[in-house]
């Protein structure tokens, strides 16, 4: 039976660990309301550069000198995946779900005898990736000292994707990341960024006849040379907006979860500080009876 | 009947709205759109963004560079950033200028993809320093 003493000191430090849980919870939330306005406003950028990448893809996609950041390198050998993290954890299963499926990916495509290489953004994805594939990764990135996400960020990641795509370090570019579906939900979604997206390609076959009636100003492939590596930017862009939006979702809930887990330790605990308390008085009382009664 | 001008950046949509006209700075030119226009898509240049109405310029913005859709009844400029004229810093201007010019000094002089992007940069950063003096 603990003490008295002891029981009461834990109670406090529960509570403390509330108080701490649930600030923590409220940061999260006007985080999360800012992160969402941010991704909001990232919105008709990327929409509107998927309707222009679609008229110009497809009559560029045929020719046999289509950019590599378009159709690829046409081998399939070194796969390069993108794992985003949150910088910090306390967030629930935030970054581990991206870890393992990351892992996961990388297992599968090396039993299939590809080639791996990682370069994670977030410090908790690299740290989660170093214990077991620390010879793929061949460097990372992390935001924790930026208060706000700029654009200039993503289009740094993308250079350097880029630039490895081109000298041949690498043929296809997978990024792995929590995609914002609601507060409580955050989907892990493995999307492919070079070669484009098929459905990019493609293109909507909606007012088609209106696409093929585009004039272009300097010419389609000088035109396209530009606007892929700003698509790459942006997918990434988008990305990171939705993991950081991601990211406050699962720490809001976490924390939603250990406050509330805190408040029902307080209470057994307290319970059985008031119990023993009782049994302390009653006994007190017996030895008073019993004294008086020897008499 | 107007033309529907929408100006994004890749962090928000900055404008929305129907206007007269809009000169906007196209890789081969400046470039007045009115409604009813052909429709094209066009790489934007460093430069001033001037939007017409009643005959009047109204507004002025400085476009980095860029693209731009045309339509007959739309035009969706997306710029790589996007600052009205009268908030244009004439020192970053100058900074990103320098940069620029130092980048030219370093790169690989048969690298034409290289020359290009960093020619760009200068005149991107160039039409920033002008359109800071306006």
């Amino acid at each position: 039976m603990p003490s008295l003493k002891s029981l009461r000191i834990r109670i406090n430090s529960v509570k403390s660990t509330q108080k701490i849980t649930s600030a923590m919870k409220m940061v999260a939330a006007s985080k999360l309301r800012r992160a969402q306005q941010h991704a909001e406003a990232a919105r008709p950028y990327a929409e509107r550069m998927e309707r222009m990448l679609g008229a110009l893809a497809t009559s560029v996609a045929g020719s046999p000198n289509a950019p590599k950041l378009l159709v690829g390198t046409g081998s399939d050998k070194i796969h390069l995946l993108v794992p985003v993290t949150a910088d910090r954890g306390l967030a629930g299963a935030f970054n581990t779900s991206i870890g393992r499926a990351t892992r996961l990916l990388a297992r599968r495509l090396e039993a299939a005898g590809k080639t791996v290489k990682i370069f994670p953004v977030g410090r908790k994805g690299r740290d989660f990736l170093r214990r077991e594939l620390s010879s793929r990764i061949i460097g990372d990135i992390s935001y924790a000292a930026k208060k706000r996400l700029e654009f200039s960020d993503a289009q740094d990641v993308a250079h350097r994707i880029t630039t490895m795509l081109n000298a041949g370090e690498i043929d296809i570019c997978t990024i792995v990341y929590n995609r914002f579906q609601s507060v409580i939900a955050q989907v892990v979604t493995e999307t492919t960024l070079i070669p484009a997206p098929l459905a990019l390609v493609t293109g909507t076959p909606i007012a088609a006849g209106m696409q093929a009636s585009y004039e272009y100003e300097p010419d389609e492939e000088s035109m396209l040379a530009r606007l892929l590596p700003q698509n790459l930017a942006i997918q990434l862009y988008r990305a990171l907006l939705e993991s950081a939006a991601g990211e406050h979702g699962a720490r809001m809930t976490a924390m939603d979860n250990a406050t509330r887990n805190a408040g029902d330790m307080i209470k057994r605990l307290s319970q059985n500080y008031n119990r023993a308390r009782q049994a302390n008085i009653t006994r007190e009382l017996i030895e008073i009876i019993s004294g008086a009664e020897a008499v | 009947m107007a033309l529907q001008l929408e100006i994004v950046s890749p962090e928000k949509l900055l404008l929305s709205k129907a206007v007269e006209m809009v000169v906007i700075p196209a890789a081969e030119g400046e470039m007045g759109v009115m409604q009813s226009h052909a429709p094209m898509l066009l790489l934007l240049r460093g430069g001033v963004i001037g939007i017409v109405e009643n005959g009047q310029v109204t507004e002025r913005l400085f476009v980095a560079g860029g693209f731009a859709e045309i339509t007959p009844e739309r035009c969706t400029v997306m710029a790589d950033e996007a600052i009205p004229v009268g908030e244009v810093s004439r020192i970053v201007g100058e900074q990103r200028l320098n940069e620029a010019t130092a980048a030219l000094e370093a790169v690989d002089k048969m690298d034409v993809d290289a020359i290009n992007a960093v020619m760009d940069r200068i005149q991107s950063a160039r039409a920033m320093v002008d359109a800071a003096g306006v």
